[in-house]
């Protein structure tokens, strides 16, 4: 059985409780193709706990973002379980920050935002309403009649961020959301994510290849392996909230942590054929 | 002289160079001025036709034809265009159809669909919905195959239905392929009503180049071969305009 369609918003800022469960067991995703099956999953088992910032890392073409789409609801699993459950009871939902440019390039940034909230059963006024006050929320709040193409990549994942949080789900799934971002930007939105994510106890799962992003922003860390895609080694991060970006670097931990992640990865990366 | 001032002229250069030459090869009788009367002489003739010969009346006829055929074969293209976009049965169905019927001129199924409509009003704008379908229904399923399958993902995980899917995603994301289809229609739909007129009817911009050239009144048949120019040049005037305003985010 698998969970995880959204059905209902609810518009009140987040508590406690609130937090999604979500657990992958023996999980796999075979995709056929005319030559031959790619597994993209392979017996995957993971858990993210109410409330959990949880990251997962691994080199390209592992099938992390795969397994982001089976939580999401977006792709079925060929084999295993997919649940995900909110503590309260109430039906869990999920909004997903894509990889890359998906913006709708023919809505303006406030309509993109709007977006879900109007498929979700709010009003013109409500849906536009919530979108200004995510808009402020990014810090964009004159953007909202400018086009996508206007404004700078930066600006765009923002509004990504923004339209992902305007159904207010209950879990986030984030797929390399800051991947394409130049290195002074993506630390400003890493520390407004956290910032957001502490105000309103989601559960997130962070997909990224950047070990650096993983330490930073995870209370956990899953490695993963090249394809198939397994989970190799799981990392706790000890570093506490709220959290201080900059000294998170220069902790004296995080250079032995960011060696054992990368000790892993490497021989994932090498075997993965990603330089062959 | 800066670049947009060399623009202006070049454009003007081509007509003005041409209308020269016409007046001159003319008033020397190098070409026969029975059948290449100068521009100058042809002028007097349009004013006349627009003053007391009902001209308006021909190119209203027209246009309306040609408009309403647009209507007529725009929205039921762009929905055979959406669906074949969307589902790949219905584009496996529909696809050798619309390539062979695409291929036929146009102006060759004037007897079928005078046939099916009659030889009134009717038959001429449906011959002009049924020229363009195909070429709009083509363009709109290029369209929607085209839009990244991210954009279902993302619509999709935010609650869109299927519903949701056809109108947020593939319309919008189809509409500049659509005008670049609206904008081949505009071409071929000009060229059917004109042949279109020159076969039947008693009024239209068609029948005055076609009833003038029969009757050998040439100054009247130039008058109207350069209306029909003009009416081109116009429509995709207008066009541009529409575009503008259903593509905004296009235009900035």
């Amino acid at each position: 059985m698998t969970l995880s369609v959204p059905e209902s918003m609810v518009y009140e800022h987040g508590h406690s409780g609130r937090g999604v469960h979500v657990v992958v067991r023996n999980t796999s995703r075979i995709f056929e193709g005319k030559r031959g099956s790619v597994v993209a999953c392979e017996d995957v088992s993971l858990e993210a706990r109410p409330g959990e910032f949880l990251v997962i890392v691994g080199p390209s073409g592992c099938g992390k973002s795969t397994l982001l789409c089976m939580i999401a609801g977006l792709d079925k699993p060929t084999s295993g379980l997919i649940t995900t459950t909110r503590s309260d009871g109430q039906p869990p939902t999920n909004s997903m920050v894509f990889h890359g440019r998906t913006l709708f390039p023919w809505l303006t940034l406030r309509a993109n935002i709007a977006y879900g909230p109007l498929r979700h059963g709010a009003s013109k006024i409500e849906a536009r309403a919530r979108a200004d006050e995510l808009l402020e929320l990014v810090g964009l709040r004159d953007f909202g009649r400018s086009w996508p193409h206007q404004v700078s990549e930066g600006m765009r994942q923002r509004v990504s961020l923004a339209r992902a949080l305007a159904t207010n789900p209950s879990l986030l799934l984030m797929d390399e959301p800051f991947g394409a971002l130049d290195e002074q930007t993506r630390y400003i939105l890493q520390e407004e994510l956290l910032r957001i994510w502490q105000d309103t106890c989601k559960t997130v799962i962070f997909v990224t290849h950047s070990i650096e992003e993983a330490l930073m922003l995870g209370d956990r860390v899953l490695v993963m392996t090249a394809r198939p895609g397994r989970i190799a080694k799981e990392v706790i991060v000890p570093f506490g909230r709220p959290r201080d970006l900059g000294a998170v670097r220069s902790n004296p931990e995080f250079g032995p942590l960011f060696e054992d992640i990368w000790g892993t990865l490497r021989e994932e990366v090498e075997r993965g054929g990603a330089f062959s | 002289m800066n670049r947009r001032k060399t623009e202006l002229l070049l454009t003007a250069a081509g007509p003005i160079l041409l209308l020269v030459l016409w007046e001159t090869l003319s008033r020397t009788k190098v070409i026969s001025p029975i059948f290449w009367p100068a521009p100058s002489r042809i002028w007097p003739t349009a004013v006349d036709m627009f003053q007391h010969r009902d001209l308006w009346g021909d190119i209203q006829a027209s246009l309306y034809r040609i408009f309403a055929g647009f209507v007529l074969g725009t929205i039921p293209g762009v929905m055979l265009g959406l669906a074949m976009g969307l589902w790949w049965p219905v584009r496996v169905f529909f696809m050798p159809l619309a390539t062979a019927i695409y291929a036929i001129p146009k102006i060759a199924i004037l007897p079928l669909v005078i046939i099916a409509f009659g030889i009134g009003e009717f038959s001429k704008i449906m011959i002009v919905a049924i020229s363009i379908f195909f070429m709009i229904a083509l363009s709109t399923m290029s369209g929607v195959l085209a839009i990244d399958d991210q954009f279902h993902d993302v619509a999709e995980n935010l609650g869109a239905d299927r519903w949701d899917m056809i109108l947020t995603v593939a319309l919008p994301g189809s509409l500049p392929s659509i005008f670049t289809g609206m904008r081949l229609a505009l071409g071929f739909a000009l060229i059917v009503i004109v042949g279109t007129e020159f076969l039947n009817a008693d009024k239209g911009i068609g029948w005055v180049i076609w009833n003038n050239y029969q009757i050998l009144r040439i100054k009247e048949m130039y008058v109207g071969l350069i209306v029909t120019g003009l009416m081109g040049w116009a429509m995709s005037l207008a066009l541009d305009v529409v575009e503008r305003y259903a593509i905004p985010w296009r235009s900035s």
